[in-house]
């Protein structure tokens, strides 16, 4: 559970056409292309009067050197801040009015943007991105307080959150040179050296409609979506965009453990092992395998983490298992736990090892397998109760270069793996020389406490 | 959690005819009121049992509604925690059960045929009415519950949170946080949680919210069964009056964080309010408008002070908190908070403006498909409505009483109902060294 509360932690927040012919169908996908490069994909939903529109962008904290990390995620938020023809805050002003709810995200992979809108308002956010996309203004003076929006946000995501933290660090530790090191919201000091040149330069070299995929869904004409966003998005001219250096990742040799110690009250254990994705792996089933074992071990109430050792063993109050096949670069399949109440992280630790060697050892029962299944035929129908989850689905996989099309296939892959597949990637890859540990170790919180620990240090720091 | 406030907040209205069917409403053999919307779209049932059963029923016993939420799908009739979770999960159902103060809910979503749905139903009702509270699972799910106060009290936000209810609402049940303290929690029984049960979780005090690929036969049977192992019971008692507050109150507490949280407010509307319109596009100019309002904009905006600064109407059975919050490091507390007291007092004095009131009446009203666009959305709206007894065409007549709202009614609401001079402000972080 908490496993899902990290990786969302990786996508940070910030903050039509004519109705639809009798003979529409939901569910249907179209493609174009325009002259310039932008792709464009509508999907229909006809079961309500909306449209969700989202602008993605093949740029994020993976693409980020050293020395500029969260500048992706920086930019996100100055393009609120207006053009020649729309000043600061106008765009979300002009949402606003027309009844819109609009935000933007970024993620190590992708930045992405969107607008949800009663129907007929399509043209009008299609209008404002188009125009962001390439005439963004970037005052400095607007800059110079929204790099402090983002420090603040810094502060209330990751700095005074300890389990964050731990996950930062530990993040950092599992990488040592695949760009998947960097938090999105990027390190503090690398925030605070940021200039508006920087920013300049990024924008011109990633926010091009050859960068770029427009994703609509809802209750729309596709023809008509493709016309309007061959009228604002067409004039704007192409860009030079060199893809990024692979930095794929060195291969790990042998166990990396840190601790991290922040005020808390309640210890936190995070491992990971190195996993390949749908991109990086030789065979694309490994990687629907790792998919299932994740729900083998996390996949609802009956699944093993919960029964055994929540309920059963009794000896964590939480813990989650996580994986997203669908990411950019070689990837960590998550553990984490909170311990129950009296259980030293030791035994914890011990514990959760002891399901992945319990993985590697015995197959898995079918009994196991099917509930895996039925859940993930079961979700495939819930998903599409949300416009805005089947834009997403569709905009992830097209921003990390992978085909739409591959969601269309997840749930028929997932149901091919076999017992055999799950024991055959548990024994490759979650094995010791591929695992980073991480612990939360708390220190006192009240502030008298605090303070004979600092003044302890100083004291310490005498003697070096 | 805020995040579902202002869910519950965005309860806007009017709607194109083709965008939702009416509300169906029925009463079951047993007394619970039933809400239904079909929607044949998709192959899909959600299914949303609310009882009066939230933690301003606590008697005392500061989570003793929460604990008793918890425990009801970790054994019921003669299936234990494995089994439940096994016959739900193997046709791909899922089950939600949670509380806050005005209500407790066991939720359900499953695939619509008859071969997923039936199974699922069988647990479900069972984990409604017939869960075991047994000692074993009991001592299990209290010790994960202090687990889980434990890491409240790390976070600043949920420090500042607990510290205003209970300064806002003195000796109302509202006062309590719903996951109860370290000492109510140990102190708990579970004769407590069975008697709980027992007096709340009856079909009278009960609302059913349907909403799916059913008929209206199959929804009245579906209603009749999750109903039918519930005893009539009696709905629950009124809830006891919120006094106003009589003078401002300011506390600070320390913790070890970067930012300090701010939280300031008073108690505020409740559902099915006189003022609920005026004030509820009133805060969206003043701070319920994402980046668009007065609060973001001196605030973040203009001054960079906060991520998020926002003010949000939380109405509930009695008045639920009118809450003004943002966070900031440490060190420009005084400064944000001079910001948002005097942003705050500048509304109430002047009102907004024609400008802002036409934006606020276009925003909720242009938006409005998008309040009821999924199954999701408008299960949470008819319970809602159920709940708390608001009329069927509550969601037909929104726009038009949105539309109505004028400037003056907005200023003379505020000023009759917001005292800025006798708040709350809670402020949770570490004190700037000299």
């Amino acid at each position: 559970m908490k496993i899902a509360f990290l990786l969302r932690q990786l996508a940070l927040a910030m903050a039509l056409l004519a109705a639809a012919p009798a003979w529409a169908e939901s569910g249907q996908v179209h493609e174009y292309s325009l002259d310039n490069g932008m792709r464009v994909i509508v999907k229909e939903d006809h079961r309500a009067p909306v449209v969700v529109s989202q602008v993605w962008y093949r740029i994020g904290a993976s693409y980020e050197r050293a020395g500029i990390t969260g500048i992706s995620h920086v930019l996100e938020h100055m393009m609120f801040k207006g053009t020649e023809k729309h000043g600061p805050g106008e765009f979300s002003r002009i949402i606003a009015e027309n009844g819109g709810r609009e935000n933007a995200f970024t993620s190590r992979d992708y930045t992405a943007y969107f607008q949800q809108l009663e129907k007929s308002r399509l043209p009008v956010a299609l209008e404002l991105e188009a125009d962001r996309m390439r005439n963004l203004l970037l005052p400095e003076e607007e800059f110079l307080k929204e790099v402090r929006v983002v420090m603040e946000e810094r502060r209330l995501r990751t700095e005074d959150k300890p389990e964050a933290l731990t996950f930062e660090q530990f993040n950092a530790t599992a990488f040592l040179n695949s760009p998947y090191r960097n938090p999105v919201i990027g390190w503090m000091t690398d925030l605070e050296s940021l200039n508006i040149d920087d920013l300049e330069d990024w924008y011109r070299r990633w926010y091009a409609p050859n960068n770029a995929i427009l994703v609509v869904v809802g209750d729309v004409d596709p023809d008509a979506v493709a016309g309007l966003a061959a009228e604002h998005f067409g004039p704007l001219k192409a860009e030079e965009v060199a893809p990024p250096k692979p930095r794929t990742e060195v291969e790990q040799k042998g166990v990396r453990r840190i601790q991290v110690q922040a005020p808390a009250e309640v210890p936190y254990l995070l491992l990971g092992y190195k996993v390949p994705v749908l991109l990086t792996a030789e065979e694309s089933w490994e990687t629907y395998a790792l998919e299932v074992l994740a729900g083998i071990l996390d996949g609802g109430q009956s699944a093993r983490l919960s029964r055994v050792l929540v309920r059963d063993r009794q000896l964590v109050a939480e813990a989650g298992a996580g994986y997203d096949l669908h990411n950019r670069q070689q990837t960590l399949f998550l553990l984490d736990a909170t311990p129950a109440e009296g259980v030293d992280i030791d035994t914890v630790e011990q514990a959760l090892r002891g399901q992945i060697r319990r993985l590697r050892s015995e197959p898995v029962s079918a009994a196991e397998l099917e509930r895996v299944k039925a859940q993930v035929v079961a979700d495939r129908v819930y998903q599409d109760d949300s416009i805005f989850y089947q834009a997403m689905k569709i905009g992830m996989l097209e921003s990390v270069g992978l085909d739409w099309r591959v969601g269309e296939e997840y749930v028929e892959r997932i149901q091919a793996v076999t017992a055999e597949q799950l024991q055959a990637v548990a024994r490759k890859y979650l094995i010791e020389e591929r695992l980073t540990v991480a612990r939360l170790d708390p220190q006192p919180m009240d502030a008298e406490a605090r303070a004979r620990a600092r003044a302890a240090q100083r004291g310490g720091g005498h003697g070096h | 959690m805020r995040k579902y406030c202002f869910l519950l907040l965005g309860l806007w209205a009017v709607l194109p005819a083709q965008a939702m069917e009416p509300i169906q409403h029925w009463v079951t053999d047993k007394g619970a009121r039933v809400y239904f919307v079909p929607a044949p779209e998709l192959p899909m049932v959600d299914i949303r049992v609310v009882f009066d059963a939230g933690s301003a029923r606590d008697g005392g016993h500061p989570g003793l509604a929460r604990l008793t939420n918890a425990l009801l799908d970790q054994g019921a009739g003669d299936l234990d925690a494995d089994a439940i979770a096994e016959r739900l999960e193997s046709v791909g159902a899922r089950l939600q059960t949670g509380s806050r103060r005005d209500m407790a809910w066991v939720a359900l979503r499953s695939l619509s045929s008859e071969q997923h749905l039936q199974p699922a139903v069988e647990a479900y009702r069972k984990v409604i009415a017939t869960p075991q509270f047994s000692e074993g699972v009991f001592e299990r799910e209290r010790r994960r519950a202090l687990v889980g106060l434990q890491q409240a009290q790390q976070q600043p936000g949920e420090v500042a949170s607990r510290a205003f209810h209970t300064e806002l609402y003195g000796d109302h049940p509202y006062a309590t946080p719903s996951e109860g303290t370290p000492e109510s929690v140990q102190a708990l029984q579970p004769g407590q949680l069975r008697a709980f049960h027992r007096q709340y979780y009856v079909a009278r005090n009960a609302v059913i919210a349907i909403v799916g690929d059913l008929n209206r036969a199959r929804a009245e049977q579906l209603a009749a069964s999750v109903s039918a192992d519930l005893p009539a019971g009696e709905p629950a008692p009124e809830l006891p009056v919120v006094e106003d507050l009589t003078a401002a109150q300011t506390q600070r507490i320390d913790h070890p964080s970067s930012q300090s949280h701010i939280l300031m407010g008073q108690p505020g509307m409740r559902r099915g309010d006189e003022d609920y319109f005026a004030l509820y596009v009133g805060n969206y100019v003043l701070g319920g408008g994402g980046l668009v309002s007065r609060i973001s904009e001196e605030v973040r905006e203009k001054r960079g002070l906060s991520y998020s600064a926002y003010s949000y109407f939380m109405p509930m059975a009695r008045p639920g908190p009118f809450i003004l919050g943002l966070q900031t490091r440490n060190e420009q507390v005084d400064e944000a908070l001079q910001v948002l007291r005097d942003t705050l007092n500048t509304f109430v004095e002047q009102g907004p403006t024609e400008d802002e009131m036409e934006a606020a009446r276009k925003h909720i009203t242009g938006g409005f498909p998008l309040r009821i666009d999924s199954n999701s959305e408008i299960l949470e709206y008819i319970a809602m409505i159920g709940f708390y007894g608001l009329p069927l065409d509550y969601l037909q007549r929104f726009n038009d009483r949105v539309a109505a709202v004028t400037r003056d009614d907005v200023r003379d609401a505020f000023q009759r109902r917001v005292r800025p001079q006798r708040m709350v402000t809670v402020i949770v972080g570490e004190r700037p060294s000299e």
